[in-house]
């Protein structure tokens, strides 16, 4: 193998690896530090810079950044980064002095941007501090989009939203909220430089089945459901719920009905348990309130009487493979179940509509109706027209919104600017030795086993009896103390220099992981075999260096180092050293054109 | 050294040997010694050693001296016995050990000081009548805990780190080892794991005096250009006589070798000693012409390193001296005290 490049951006981004699994690149292992020295505002601020939302994200999040965990593959569970996300929030100090200030001259460019969500906001926030004059339009009166209108309060109470979106909209950005685009032509002929579409993907998908149009009275669309009861039109719902679908609307759904009256709440789903879309941690909490979770059954029909709702018919099925190894559902022979029921909720995909975006004016669709959206640069196929958020490749979630509006914020801003947007701009990246004397290191190097901290929840009670309350009384400080005490602060790289090694094996008899391995080199399937422990997670890199005095190779396996320093601390000649890598993904601004970068 | 203690963590897919034990379940407390110490590697060599042989720790005795050298049988096997004695003595503390209880493995751990000086006469009388052991020596011609003088293995006209040239005669224990009688002897380097271990694994195996002279730079005091024990001097000097593969218990032969390259040595327990030749004319079991081997090389300033000497048909201590074969430690009132017609019998025979 030849030498690994370390100077690559991508190479120890990628040994971060919440960081890299993370769609804004959030710095993960940067914040939970600050969390655990107590600097709550500092780390709520590097949340901020890059993720937009960390109260709401605190909440919400889905979270990839948490499978990703090192912890995960040298433990169990991962460290509870999204809720360590809303202790920065919960516990910071009055951070409005840190916030960019409103631009004092304005650039004359003007954006128009159609919904008031998170990508739409976030594209916002990077380019109003430069002097672009924003203007947010949404059907509904305050900003937030799906975070306010689908999210449950007892999961996200609206004092969150409004600090965050409040952090944004002051920034001198005009919000015109109730007011819905009706025509995409009419807005370009206002003539803005720019629009960015951030619409999100705003229809439930509806179930077709008989008794459909009879029972409507009790059918809901889930998404339409949750928004109504969130603007308080909705407040009770019958006793015997019915829950169709195994996604996260689908856990939101039957938990609100739970504190809206409803007493027999069940999910029922299609496909399996374990291959349901709902994160396993929303699927914990609705279990935890008492509501069972029924597989592999498919709704054939809704039944009723004299008009009205009297439950659904279900076809028991099972899964087989076939001959090509795909996985189908097919009837198991077992006669259908019918479950009773007084509402039905219907919560089984949602869909992306574009009825207000006329199809002459240069925006190509797809078979699907989908706009063709470039998945970097996110411009469709107007010059003008920017698309993120659901509105671009369909339902995804928060952060991939904020990842999408960062990027189309730094297309807009080269655009108009007169420079191509394909160019992208490189991360902001710093390595920096954390030595700060013998046996002393800038960050907390001694790692133990320890299990996750649960975060403490309201009680049970209490919680379903009033659904605004939050469910979840996040870390106190203690916990969070000790939940940040679990990072293993992967983004503290082991950095070699072969010049210096003396061949003594002491980084490989103190490596607790046996991650170190002196050897001849080979192709990369060849050394993985000869290494100290097995090496066989091919989607972590071995870091190679050549240049030793007897012609061997140092490699080092990255998938379970705990970067605890040892091999650092027993290095007799300083050939191992700890440097900490910082990753900043570069935002719309005066850094992200090419002008600036060449001079610099 | 370290003030961190090593986490519990460990691989999730490290293999586990005969007893179920990862290696590191061998390991002992972390080590004191300064970051990069050759003892250290040792120390690694020793854990993969019983590892791989599936040894229970509680099978083990460590015996160690006073020295750097001497520290380290804290640093591997923390389930097993060990005893820190006085420096210089540990041969006659592990001689009355395997006197009273010859069913553990012994390990003497000791370094040139504490052998080829204050220890000088203990190592050869215990060399000298066969005790069932493996003495290793980390050797690395220095005092390392009295910051720098040259040792008894100095080489002379090897220079200090402060620059003096020595001008004693150095002790060769390898050599002096052949000469009483060891009936297993070699030499290696710290830095060489896979030359390590199988010699160390043979030693283990071995019935008889086993020793093992491991050049182990100190490099904090011993590691300087004029030095004759640095890694870089052991690596250019470095003169293999052979590789050692061990092959456990009565395990058939599976590994292909050409023939004529390879001598098979089998021990008293079964174990086989495959002996992969690097230098065609030597001769493993010809205690002699080693020992003049040996010299020659040394003049030339070449270390001779590998399995050197190994007598197969070995014996040891115990069978000289007819003891039984149950461990003198678990002989009870009954057997230490037969009874007056025993006695009478005995009375009778002599008269």
């Amino acid at each position: 193998m030849k030498n690994t490049d370390i100077a690559a951006p991508d190479y120890f981004h990628k040994v971060v690896d919440c960081q890299w699994a993370c769609p804004a690149h959030t710095p993960v292992p940067e914040y939970i530090r600050l969390i655990a020295e107590g600097r709550y505002s500092d780390a709520y601020m590097i949340n901020w810079k890059s993720n937009v939302f960390p109260g709401i994200l605190g909440r919400t999040c889905d979270r990839p950044c948490e499978p990703a965990c090192r912890r995960v593959r040298v433990e169990d569970e991962p460290v509870a980064i999204c809720r360590l996300k809303r202790v920065a929030a919960d516990y910071k100090d009055d951070i409005t002095a840190r916030l960019p200030k409103q631009a004092t001259r304005k650039n004359g460019k003007r954006i128009a941007l159609i919904g008031g969500g998170p990508a739409s906001l976030t594209v916002a926030r990077d380019l109003a501090p430069l002097g672009y004059d924003c203007t947010v339009f949404d059907g509904d009166p305050k900003a937030g989009g799906m975070i306010r209108t689908q999210i449950p309060k007892f999961r996200l109470p609206d004092s969150v939203i409004d600090e965050e979106t409040g952090y944004i909209l002051g920034l001198g950005i005009t919000f015109k909220g109730g007011t819905r685009i009706d025509s995409l032509k009419a807005l370009l002929a206002d003539g803005y430089d720019a629009v960015f579409v951030g619409s999100g993907a705003p229809r439930g998908r509806d179930l077709d089945i008989p008794g459909r149009q009879e029972g409507a009275a009790n059918i809901h669309i889930g998404i339409d459901w949750l928004s109504s009861v969130s603007f308080g039109h909705i407040s009770k719902i019958g006793k015997r719920v019915i829950v169709l679908g195994g996604g996260n609307t689908a856990m939101d759904c039957c938990r609100s009905a739970r504190r809206l009256g409803g007493e027999d709440v069940k999910v029922i789903v299609r496909s399996g348990f374990e291959e349901m879309k709902a994160s396993p941690w929303e699927k914990e909490d609705a279990m935890h309130e008492g509501i069972p979770i029924l597989n592999y059954m498919v709704p054939k029909a809704f039944t009723h009487e004299n008009g009205k709702l009297t439950g659904v018919t279900f076809e028991k099925v099972k899964a087989v493979k076939d001959d090509k190894g795909r996985r189908k559902l097919v009837p198991t022979g077992e006669p259908d179940e019918h479950v009773p029921c007084d509402d039905v909720l219907v919560a089984v995909g949602q869909e992306n509509s574009f009825p207000w975006i006329e199809r002459d004016i240069g925006i190509a669709f797809d078979d699907w109706g989908m706009p063709k959206v470039d998945p970097v640069t996110f411009r469709s196929t107007h010059p003008l027209v920017f698309f993120g958020g659901d509105a671009a490749f369909g339902p995804k979630n928060i952060i991939w919104a904020v990842a999408h509006g960062h990027e189309a914020a730094v297309s807009i801003d080269k655009m108009l600017n007169g420079e191509d947007i394909a160019e992208r701009p490189l991360p902001a990246v710093t390595l920096v030795s954390q030595k700060m004397g013998i046996h002393e290191w800038s960050y907390d190097n001694a790692v133990a086993l320890d299990e996750r901290y649960k975060v403490p929840q309201r009680d049970k009670a209490v919680a379903l009896k009033d659904i605004k309350a939050e469910v979840e009384l996040g870390f106190d400080v203690k916990l969070a103390l000790g939940e940040a005490g679990r990072c293993l602060n992967c983004d503290v790289e082991t950095v070699f220099t072969p010049s210096l090694c003396i061949e003594c094996d002491a980084c490989v008899d103190i490596c607790p992981m046996d991650c170190i391995t002196f050897t001849e080199n080979g192709e990369e399937a060849d050394l993985r075999t000869r290494l100290n422990a097995p090496a066989p997670n091919t989607t972590q890199a071995l870091y190679v260096q050549n240049g030793l005095k007897t012609g061997r190779v140092m490699v080092k396996d990255e998938d379970v180092c705990l970067h605890c320093s040892l091999c650092a601390e027993r290095c007799p000649t300083g050939a191992w050293d700890m440097q900490k890598f910082f990753l900043e993904m570069t935002h719309a601004g005066p850094s992200c054109r090419h002008h600036a970068r060449s001079a610099a | 050294m370290t003030y961190l203690a090593k986490p519990k963590f460990h691989h999730p897919d490290l293999p586990k040997n005969a007893l179920g034990f990862t290696h590191r379940d061998y390991e002992g407390s972390v080590s004191t010694l300064c970051a990069g110490c050759g003892h250290d590697s040792i120390t690694g060599a020793l854990i993969q050693t019983f590892f791989e042989l599936s040894i229970e720790p509680h099978r083990v005795a460590k015996i160690s001296g006073i020295g750097c050298s001497s520290k380290t049988p804290t640093y591997f096997l923390g389930n097993s016995h060990g005893f820190n004695s006085v420096h210089g003595r540990m041969p006659s503390v592990l001689t009355g050990a395997n006197l009273a209880n010859r069913d553990l493995i012994y390990l003497g751990v000791s370094g040139d000081g504490d052998s080829a000086s204050i220890g000088f006469g203990q190592f050869a009388h215990a060399i000298r009548r066969g005790v069932n052991m493996t003495y290793i020596v980390e050797n690395n011609g220095v005092y390392g805990l009295t910051k720098g003088q040259f040792s008894a293995t100095a080489d002379r006209g090897s220079k200090s780190k402060r620059g003096v040239t020595n001008t004693d005669n150095s002790i060769d224990l390898v050599a002096i080892a052949l000469q009483l009688g060891a009936t297993y002897v070699a030499r290696s380097f710290s830095g060489d794991k896979q030359q390590l271990v199988p010699i160390l694994k043979g030693a283990i195996e071995h019935k008889g005096a086993a020793f093992i002279d491991v050049i182990s730079p100190c490099i904090a005091f011993n590691n300087h250009a004029g030095s004759t024990k640095s890694f870089d001097y052991v690596r250019e000097h470095n003169e293999a006589v052979n590789r050692l593969d061990f092959i456990s218990g009565r395990a058939p032969i599976e590994i292909n070798y050409d023939p004529g390259t390879v001598q098979i040595v089998e021990q008293h327990d079964g174990s086989k000693l495959a002996l992969r030749k690097i230098d065609a004319d030597y001769d493993v079991n010809d205690r002699t012409a080693a020992m003049g081997f040996l010299q020659r090389h040394a003049a030339g300033g070449q270390i001779v390193t590998g399995l050197l000497y190994v007598e197969s048909e070995a014996s040891d201590l115990h069978t000289h001296l007819s003891t039984v074969e149950r461990p003198l430690n678990q002989l009870g009132e009954q057997d230490l005290c037969p009874g007056s017609t025993a006695l009478a019998k005995i009375n009778a025979a002599l008269r």
